[in-house]
């Protein structure tokens, strides 16, 4: 029997074992919408905007490693979807977005709605393709997943025109699928990887950086077991965090412009690096010339074009990290019994790290009267025994959270990372506490990043999705003011965001539950009532709007170059009263 | 450096979008490029004249194989090719210079294959010297238009050209 587009597309979508779909109707995509309606295997979330939900679509993703599913309009419902896309891209999350587009007999003449989505989305999606056959639409949503799952993970773009969904065909789900010009390496080069394990044996200040392919490629035992067969030191990036547990003896946390200082002096006095799913991103690196100056590099990567990009790699080796580390693995145990020699040997490196870890640990002072962020973040994790799926937006909030952050789990520390985009925590969240609905997810965000896709309260309320928000409000976009405060003498220029909006209030209106603390003493009640609550909360927290993230390296700078605190300078600035004659002068301050 | 990268792709809808695209997203420099059909005409070749250092050039090639529809890339600089380019030359001709317009076609080989009383068009295939060379020579007779092909190019053995990857592997 023939099936309409519309009905191939859900059946396609089942055989794929989609269980929930992202996504807001309109005029080309209603036949698909129908269809979804009159069915009970797939959910349907309802966004508030088309952007919500590309990252609630990556939330799910990131959270349960299988591909997010989106769908959404021609012209707008598309270009909505572009900042999901592109953050998916830069963080290799497997997401399959269904665009609709206008009947084929109209592409091209910029009908109503219409958007030149192929083209549009082209620089950031691994892949697209534009259904022009309804005969084709199972094979290519077949091949949509495979290259979106497969290989480095990415977004795959689907354009479906409108006459595509209607139109019939017979319905067949291709059983294997073959695309010719793509083909990952999984296995990794032998020769090159017992190279690398005579290089670990031999090193004597070797670090492991572990990025986030570590944690799409679920590598977290693998990296365990090498860094304690070989005794050697972990740091995880941004986007690695989770792959090796907080607590072990060998995890110095996370590294680069905001990392540990003692991470980052690591890395500077390594004589080698085994970089593991990660691609030397200048968050990481800081100033090219003067990275890792002793160091050789062993590069595990899927992705040839991460190797040598920016970096030189001595041994570079293509092929998936779990694999590459288990056959790296099988060398490391063969070292007849060194193990404690190794570990005699590499004492001096741990103690080394050891110190520069007391020297400079973190550390922000807590006093009586004003909030620090560090600390309702730090009490958060500590409340919930860092055991929850942390979710972030981006910014300080993001990297004191990255700071603190202890878990043991991969799939737990969810956040953007390469393009940086504000506004994806709390839709995130949404789509990660979607995914498991009775774990507890943490929603970290601030009133800057919070105000960029606020409009999802209703899809929490909605779909009583119990994220907990735990809304760092410094009044500031705080890490903008931070480089003004350090690169342009205090001058706030448009960064001060001021005491609008009421988020008690803003969080009543879509019927949840609103907690603000002011005070040092309110934050632990306001957290335990928050955890209590069975639905989603809100949870404001005001804290000092002019703490500053450190370490940090600032821009340009080498990664041994660390500024610790506050330079003198900045002291002296009454930077209090700079924002109080910006609240005078009109800005950010609720009307009387 | 100079290089000359053959690219087999996909003959479909937008390939070659994504290929330039990806030239001028990573500021890849462009020189020439030519597309046409390949025997099989599910795929196309695409050559792409391009400058930059060997860590540059390493990244294009990646980048170029990572794009889905990218079957096949090859450094042809790497082997041992030949490239050719067509140029379209059209002069004027003063009734004094069309003779000489002729003698200096016969040098090169090229041919005049179109004629109106005052322009002659000049047909010329060959590398990118012997083209460059003609032009400079039909300059004083007074160039109206020029259209030229970009270069395509073809490994020398008799055997098709190899990949980096299957050179490596021959090698080990």
């Amino acid at each position: 029997m023939k099936k309409t587009g519309a009905e191939i597309f859900l059946e396609s979508l089942k055989q794929e074992g989609v269980k929930v779909v992202f996504g807001i109707p309109g005029g080309v995509v209603l036949k698909i919408f129908d269809v979804l309606h009159q069915q009970k295997d797939l959910d349907v979330i309802l966004t508030r905007h088309e952007q919500g939900a590309a990252h609630m679509a990556e939330g799910y993703a990131k959270a349960t490693g299988k591909a997010g599913v989106v769908l959404v309009t021609s012209g707008p419902g598309m270009t909505n979807i572009v900042t999901g896309l592109a953050d998916a891209y830069m963080d290799s999350v497997p997401l399959v977005a269904f665009t609709g587009q206008v009947s084929t007999n109209l592409i091209g003449n910029d009908a109503f709605q219409e958007a030149d989505n192929i083209g549009i989305s082209r620089p950031c999606t691994k892949h697209n393709v534009l259904v022009k056959d309804v005969n084709d639409l199972a094979r290519t949503i077949k091949e949509a997943f495979y290259i979106a799952t497969t290989g480095r993970p990415g977004p795959v773009l689907v354009d479906i025109p409108k006459d595509v969904s209607t139109n019939k065909a017979d319905f067949k789900y291709p059983e294997k699928v073959q695309v010719r010009g793509y083909n990952p390496t999984y296995e990794g080069n032998k020769y090159q990887i017992k190279q690398a394990a005579e290089e670990i044996k031999t090193a004597k200040r070797p670090v492991i950086y572990v990025g986030g392919g570590a944690v799409f490629s679920d590598a977290a035992e693998e990296i365990r077991e090498v860094a304690e067969l070989a005794q050697v030191p972990v740091t995880m990036t941004l986007m690695g965090l989770g792959s090796f547990p907080g607590a072990h003896p060998l995890c110095m946390g996370m590294l680069g412009m905001h990392g540990g200082y003692w991470s980052n002096m690591a890395m500077h006095h390594a004589d080698l690096l085994i970089a593991v799913g990660a691609r030397f991103d200048d968050r990481v690196t800081g100033k090219l010339s003067d990275f890792c100056p002793d160091a050789r590099v062993i590069h595990i990567d899927i992705d040839p074009t991460s190797i040598k990009k920016n970096i030189h790699a001595h041994i570079p080796i293509v092929g998936d990290v779990k694999t590459v580390l288990r056959q790296l693995n099988v060398y490391l145990r063969a070292m007849d019994g060194k193990q404690s020699d190794l570990k005699e040997q590499r004492r001096p490196w741990r103690e080394q790290i050891e110190e520069w870890k007391r020297a400079h640990p973190l550390r922000y002072e807590q006093g009586a009267k004003v909030v620090k962020p560090q600390f309702v973040i730090e009490r958060v994790f500590e409340m919930t025994n860092h055991e929850g799926i942390v979710v972030t937006d981006v910014g300080q909030h993001q990297m004191w959270a990255a700071q603190y952050f202890r878990g043991a789990k991969p799939r737990t520390f969810i956040t953007s990372g390469g393009l940086g985009t504000m506004g994806f925590g709390f839709p995130a969240a949404l789509g990660a506490q979607k995914a498991y609905p009775d774990k507890l997810v943490l929603c970290i965000t601030s009133e800057g990043s919070f105000q960029m896709n606020p409009q999802e309260l209703a899809t929490a309320a909605i779909y009583k999705l119990p994220v907990k928000i735990v809304l760092i409000n410094n009044k500031f976009h705080g890490m903008v003011r931070q480089w003004q405060d350090l690169f342009y003498e205090s001058r706030y220029a448009s960064s001060y965001l001021g005491e609008i909006p009421d988020f008690v209030k803003l969080a009543e209106a879509y019927g949840i539950l609103g907690l603000r603390a002011l005070k040092p003493a309110e934050v632990e009640p306001v957290i335990r009532e928050g955890l209590k609550h069975r639905g989603p909360v809100l949870m404001d927290f005001h804290v000092d709007p002019f703490e500053n993230c450190y370490p940090m390296i600032p821009a340009g700078g080498a990664q041994h170059e660390m500024m610790l605190e506050d330079p003198p300078e900045l002291r002296k600035v009454d930077r209090s009263g700079l924002a109080k004659k910006k609240a005078e002068e009109g800005e950010g301050v609720l009307p009387a | 450096m100079e290089h000359i990268i053959s690219v087999q792709v996909e003959n479909k809808a937008g390939v070659l979008a994504r290929v330039a695209g990806l030239f001028s997203a990573r500021g890849y420099n462009i020189e020439s490029l030519s597309v046409a059909p390949t025997l099989d005409p599910t795929t196309s070749m695409i050559t792409i004249v391009t400058q930059g250092d060997d860590p540059v050039v390493e990244q294009i090639i990646k980048q170029l194989n990572k794009v889905i529809e990218v079957l096949k890339v090859v450094d042809l600089t790497e082997t041992n090719f030949l490239d050719r380019e067509t140029a379209l030359i059209k002069i004027h001709t003063r009734p004094e210079h069309r003779d000489e317009a002729i003698r200096i076609a016969d040098i090169f080989r090229a041919k005049i294959v179109d004629s109106s009383p005052t322009t002659y068009t000049v047909e010329v295939t060959g590398d990118v010297d012997k083209v460059e060379a003609l032009i400079n020579l039909l300059k004083p007779l007074g160039i109206k238009e020029i259209v030229r092909t970009g270069r395509v190019a073809i490994a020398r053995e008799a055997a098709k050209v190899q990949t980096r990857r299957e050179i490596q592997a021959a090698k080990a």
